[in-house]
């Protein structure tokens, strides 16, 4: 049942779609290719628990669905290609599900990708194993730990904010 | 005889294809954008191939998940833009090279690279956008037939670098045992270094994508050695697209002219790379590729290369805004 350990595993707020997740996901995935169709969109809008029925998915993947927690979803399975259709159907643009999946702001978001995006100093390693890390790895690993969203948010959101202003700086 | 004249890699992203499908290339944030591709547009207009060969990856759109082929090659006569969610993207239907697609399936496969063959997909703008950014946008027909290759890099593990580079001579080996003279520019799509998926998302690492760029072009085996591990950690989980970019470069000699390179940061959530490696006995335009061995030949050749080097453009520019 537990999930086997990957050396990729060690790179924080980062859940890489393998094959064990492929399997573990598909019924996430499959339901929202389903999206691409309009008829499908207005069917599970109109009901959303009961159209999920239909996908075999576990209890806590219904509920990540539901819930709108996109971390969530990549940790049981979920492709981001395939969970942005969900996004879309949502009507939000995938910048906006970025930022949902960072807890920061449309406009955070958006500022820390024009200051040259995330800086991987700091970001490359959860046990700070990597050597290049190190010193970044001092202010903690892990700044973007993978939990689910919503907790995270207000941590999450000042960590875009001093990002965008460090790579600022190198202009 | 076929032959590989060039090589393009070029980002794939989405939002580049939103901005010009919705008239926004003007806007400055755009502009930034397009203006690195001008002089590749005249680049393409100049080289004018008989053929595209296009590795690019699907993104949901052809391949859910009930079928992954690490390897797709479209053999289709036609590849109608596929529907992403927007309605198709208002771009001419892509005509394939049925012929010579055949042709590379059989060689490559008994070169040992167990292809999958397509006959009927639709393609998403991971390969309809690189052909607007070299090819502009033609209302009704692409200028030339184009060959897709879709590559697995949505599940993990796409193939190795290794695996790509050496596929790429084995399409190379396939192209140059085709009898009709064609010349073919081979395209690298995808990255540079992006992620779009859980609380990293957002993550540009504009020194490794240089040195990236920096090996395609002169070191290209030290590539082949990158783990996915390295891709994933220093380049974001989406990142790792940037592999196809090794077949495109396996394709080529292993010397070449770089005629130009272009990088930009951001657009949308990802870092822009551009590059054109040119071999070094690109057929002269019109000509026989056969007749390029006579000495006066080989001199105006030389001087062609020269009027190239000479031409190079380096840009690297950074978001402004």
């Amino acid at each position: 049942m537990a999930r086997t350990q990957q050396d990729y595993d060690d790179i924080p707020g980062t859940f890489v779609f393998d094959a064990e997740r492929s399997r573990e996901g598909f019924g996430i995935n499959m339901f929202c290719m389903s999206l691409m169709k309009d008829a499908n969109r207005k069917a599970f809008k109109a009901d959303e628990a009961e159209y999920l029925k239909k996908f075999k998915l576990t209890p806590d993947q219904t509920d990540a669905v539901l819930k709108r927690d996109y971390n969530r979803m990549l940790e049981l399975g979920g492709n981001i290609y395939f969970t942005a259709k969900l996004g879309a159907t949502d009507g939000h643009s995938f910048q906006q599900l970025a930022a949902m999946m960072t807890g920061s702001t449309q406009q955070d978001y958006a500022a820390m990708m024009l200051g040259g995006g995330r800086s991987v100093e700091g970001n490359r390693s959860r046990s700070g194993k990597v050597a290049k890390a190190s010193k970044a790895s001092a202010k903690g690993p892990g700044k973007a730990k993978p939990k689910s969203s919503g907790a995270k948010s207000s941590k999450a959101k000042s960590n875009a904010k001093s990002k965008s202003k460090s790579s600022a700086k190198r202009k | 005889m076929a032959k590989i004249i060039a090589g393009v890699g070029s980002s794939h992203v989405p939002a580049i294809g939103a901005a010009l499908d919705n008239g926004k290339t003007e806007e400055p944030y755009w502009k930034r954008v397009f203006s690195g591709f001008e002089k590749s547009k005249a680049w393409m207009a100049e080289t004018k191939p008989d053929v595209a060969i296009v590795v690019y990856n699907d993104h949901a759109s052809a391949f859910s998940m009930e079928m992954i082929p690490t390897f797709a090659l479209g053999c289709a006569a036609e590849f109608p833009p596929a529907d992403e969610g927007w309605g198709p993207r208002p771009v001419p239907v892509v005509k394939g090279h049925p012929a010579l697609a055949a042709h590379i399936a059989q060689s490559v496969i008994l070169d040992e690279f167990d292809l999958t063959i397509v006959n009927k997909m639709e393609v998403d703008h991971g390969l309809t956008v690189p052909m607007n950014l070299l090819f502009g946008q033609p209302k009704d027909h692409w200028p030339c037939p184009v060959i897709p290759l879709a590559v697995n890099v949505v599940m993990y593990p796409p193939p190795t670098g290794h695996r790509c580079y050496m596929l790429g001579k084995a399409i190379r080996r396939a192209v140059e045992s085709y009898p009709e003279d064609l010349r073919v520019v081979i395209f690298g799509t995808g990255g540079l270094s992006h992620q779009i998926s859980g609380p990293r998302a957002g993550l540009i690492n504009s020194k490794w994508d240089k040195s990236f760029l920096d090996n395609l072009s002169k070191d290209p085996k030290k590539l082949t050695r990158i783990p996915h591990l390295e891709y994933m950690r220093e380049a974001g989980a989406e990142g790792i697209e940037m592999v196809m970019w090794l077949i495109m470069r396996g394709a080529l000699d292993d010397k070449v002219d770089e005629v130009y390179r272009f990088y930009t940061v951001p657009a949308s959530n990802t870092a822009v790379g551009h590059i054109i490696l040119e071999n070094k006995h690109k057929a002269a335009k019109g000509k026989r590729p056969g007749a390029a061995k006579s000495a006066a030949k080989s001199k105006a050749h030389g001087r062609k290369l020269a009027a190239a080097r000479k031409t190079t453009h380096r840009i690297a520019s950074k978001g402004t805004r």
